[in-house]
């Protein structure tokens, strides 16, 4: 059964997602959760890909989707024009960003809740 | 003029020469003002574009250059992926009914769209927007690409990597400039382009 609400991690390093990704998880064991890091080759960089497979295997009806730096959103962009998904790209702070939304919607929290804490976390 | 398949395929696949002879040229001025690896990278996506097009010799230039864009923003894995892939993606909307420059225009605007840059940021679309004007005024040369090119070396960085060095960035050219510039003249190249 879909969820509404979920968070996608894109980062230019596959350890970095990863580690992104366990950390939010210990908190919010519910929120659908789903990472993409490195290119497809496991180097630095941004895969589209692996970000549309991240897209797809997440089962949120609106994806929150935090990224590191500025090719990983480019990259988001890209994917999120070109798939049906509502994918909503955030500029807050990777971790503290993503953190703060995957709690949120652990705990069950309207968008407006959502949308409101993570104003003061936008940086980009 | 209107572009063929056929000349869009000769110039993509001029362009992807040019990138893969000038790969580590492309990484070293990359390595002093980002992470050094827009040469590798670029010649990965035009790789990428030979295998997706090399076969293609009656497919309509919209088709072209929209395998090209994927096979780009699929393979390219840094910024200049989705840069390169909307402009592809934004031309191949206009190249089968439109004049060469509003093609490149529409190339422009995608590349503005994705990197969100003004001008003067030096990006890209810095080095672009000279080229398009002189290609509307039909007096695009190899010299404007050059100039175009040399003008995002005094410029401060206020979008992507480089900007993280602020002031730094100045007096380095733009490697997407520079590898724009090869884009250009593999057209100059294929095509009368001032006809």
């Amino acid at each position: 059964m879909s969820k509404p609400f979920g968070v996608l991690l894109a980062s230019h390093v596959e350890e970095l997602a990863f580690g992104v990704y366990k950390l939010l998880k210990e908190s919010a064991t519910n929120t659908p959760l789903t990472y993409a890091g490195g290119t497809d080759e496991g180097n630095i960089g941004s895969s589209f890909d692996k970000i549309m497979q991240a897209v797809e295997e997440n089962e949120a009806d609106h994806i929150y989707a935090f990224y590191d730096l500025g090719s990983a959103k480019m990259t988001l962009e890209m994917v999120s024009e070109m798939c049906d998904k509502s994918i909503e790209i955030v500029d807050c702070a990777f971790i503290e960003g993503a953190f703060t939304a995957s709690v949120l919607i652990n705990g069950g929290n309207e968008k407006e809740a959502i949308d409101k804490q993570l104003t003061p976390l936008k940086i980009k | 003029m209107k572009l063929t398949g056929k000349q869009t395929r000769a110039w993509l696949l001029n362009f992807s020469a040019k990138i893969q002879e000038k790969k580590q040229d492309l990484n070293d001025l990359d390595q002093a003002i980002g992470d050094g690896d827009h040469g590798s990278n670029m010649a990965r996506g035009v790789h990428a574009v030979e295998e997706a097009i090399k076969n293609e010799n009656h497919t309509p230039a919209s088709e072209i250059l929209k395998k090209a864009a994927m096979a780009m923003v699929s393979k390219v894995g840094g910024a200049s992926g989705p840069l390169y892939g909307t402009a592809f993606l934004e031309m191949a909307k206009v190249i089968d009914t439109e004049e060469l420059p509003t093609v490149l225009a529409a190339g422009l605007d995608g590349v503005k769209k994705r990197s969100k840059a003004d001008a003067d940021e030096k990006t890209m679309a810095d080095m672009w927007a000279p080229v398009v004007k002189a290609l509307q005024e039909k007096k695009l040369t190899k010299d404007v690409i050059n100039e175009s090119v040399e003008a995002t070396k005094e410029l401060k960085a206020t979008k992507g990597r480089a900007s993280y060095l602020n002031e730094g960035s100045i007096g380095h050219l733009d490697p997407g400039s520079v590898s724009s510039s090869y884009l250009f003249f593999a057209l100059l190249e294929e095509v009368d382009v001032n006809e």
